[in-house]
């Protein structure tokens, strides 16, 4: 929650820091991101390209200025596709910038600055805290038709995380929710401390926006896409839309903005924690 | 449950996003030349399951969501909760009156 308040306020303006990059800013020849402006922010460059500065790592540029982090760092990415995708958000922009969609550029941000000094431990037991509480575990008593739908989606999804990762979560009814054994924490921990602190930074948006590590770790692992993920996150709302109807100002909405978020997550996580490299072979007859 | 569409359905959809994105210049950005030799690098391969193939074919599908999706939230934010508060004189020209204007100025104003 803390974290998401802090990313939230970060764009729009954080004003003392902000003189501190300006006078920077004047003396090295590099432009800040931000004005002192706390209104909207018109688009102030033509072109965005990306550029390979030292150590492999890849810059952004917005007309021949580069990027920064709200926190004043230079903008570096690890790899190019991560690169590109935050330069076509940043193109996407238009007349005025809304940083509320560019949620890959706002993850990098978060990753690069850190501004809640965070470590990988605390990251992932905070991840792991949601265990107790996952969507897919909690079930209800009352709707049967909900009852049912819970049932048919949600245990599949269940079944095959316990196979896959050999562990048992179980899903009740109560109000206290599931009893978690310990041996399935450590088992999550140990699968956790795998992934690099980018992959980590993004996987913990992607429980956040969920409010589930099960269907998290089945979009991290491939075996549901973005919208399966969202659409069983959601399960009680698509209920009871089927029932009483849609309002689009508000479940499209909502809907979209999930699929946005969870999307750039998981994109943002499956960059940060593979490296590709292409090898041809010749075709024999 | 993990079907997805044809890789040559995501490849279209992404190529009409960047387009709505862009506008006609959209062939020489960025995304469209790396996309396009990305979808050209893993469209061959030598085994029956290829996890590099899968996994590429899952982050396109990703990466189209997150392009429609942000298209998508935009324009419906801008359709019900764009429009903001008007300012007091739309407000008074709703009922067909106009504000009051004092010639030297309110007293705080300069």
């Amino acid at each position: 929650m803390l974290r998401s308040l802090v990313r939230f306020q970060s764009p729009f303006g954080n004003i003392l820091s902000l003189s501190k990059v300006c006078r920077r800013s004047q003396n090295l020849g590099f432009a800040s991101k931000y004005s002192t402006a706390a209104a909207e922010r018109k688009r102030f460059y033509q072109d965005v390209s990306i550029s390979q500065g030292e150590g492999g790592l890849y810059e952004i540029n917005l007309d021949r200025r580069k990027l920064k982090t709200p926190g004043g760092k230079l903008f570096t990415v690890p790899n190019e596709a991560l690169a590109i995708a935050v330069a076509t958000e940043w193109d996407a922009q238009r007349d005025t910038l809304k940083f509320y969609t560019m949620h890959l550029t706002t993850l990098c941000n978060t990753a690069l600055d850190n501004p809640t000094q965070r470590n990988k431990d605390q990251m992932i037991s905070a991840a792991l805290k949601f265990l107790e509480t996952d969507t897919v575990c909690y079930r209800v008593d009352e709707p049967y038709g909900l009852v049912e739908l819970q049932k048919n989606e949600w245990d599949p999804v269940l079944q095959w995380i316990e196979n896959r990762y050999n562990v048992t979560i179980g899903s009740s009814s109560s109000i206290l929710g599931p009893e978690i054994p310990e041996a399935t924490k450590d088992t999550f921990r140990q699968h956790l401390n795998s992934y690099n602190f980018w992959s980590l930074t993004g996987l913990e948006y992607v429980i956040t926006q969920l409010k589930s590590v099960v269907l998290s770790m089945g979009m991290i692992d491939r075996h549901l896409s973005v919208e399966q993920a969202v659409l069983l996150s959601r399960l009680e709302e698509e209920y009871q839309i089927q029932r009483w109807g849609n309002v689009e100002w508000a479940h499209d909405y909502d809907m979209y903005e999930l699929r946005a978020r969870t999307a750039a997550g998981t994109l943002f996580v499956h960059l940060s924690s593979e490296s590709s490299s292409v090898k041809s072979k010749l075709m024999q007859d | 449950m993990a079907t997805l569409s044809s890789p040559l359905r995501v490849c279209r959809g992404i190529l009409k996003e960047l387009r709505l994105i862009q506008g006609p210049s959209y062939k020489q950005s960025l995304a469209y030349n790396y996309v396009m030799d990305q979808f050209r690098k893993n469209k061959v391969t030598g085994e029956r399951y290829c996890r590099a193939q899968q996994e590429a074919h899952h982050d396109s599908h990703t990466y189209l969501c997150l392009l429609a999706s942000t298209r998508n939230h935009l324009f419906l934010h801008n359709l019900y909760h764009g429009k903001g508060e008007r300012s007091p004189e739309e407000v008074a020209g709703l009922v067909g009156l106009r504000l009051p204007t004092q010639p030297g100025g309110k007293g705080w104003e300069k």
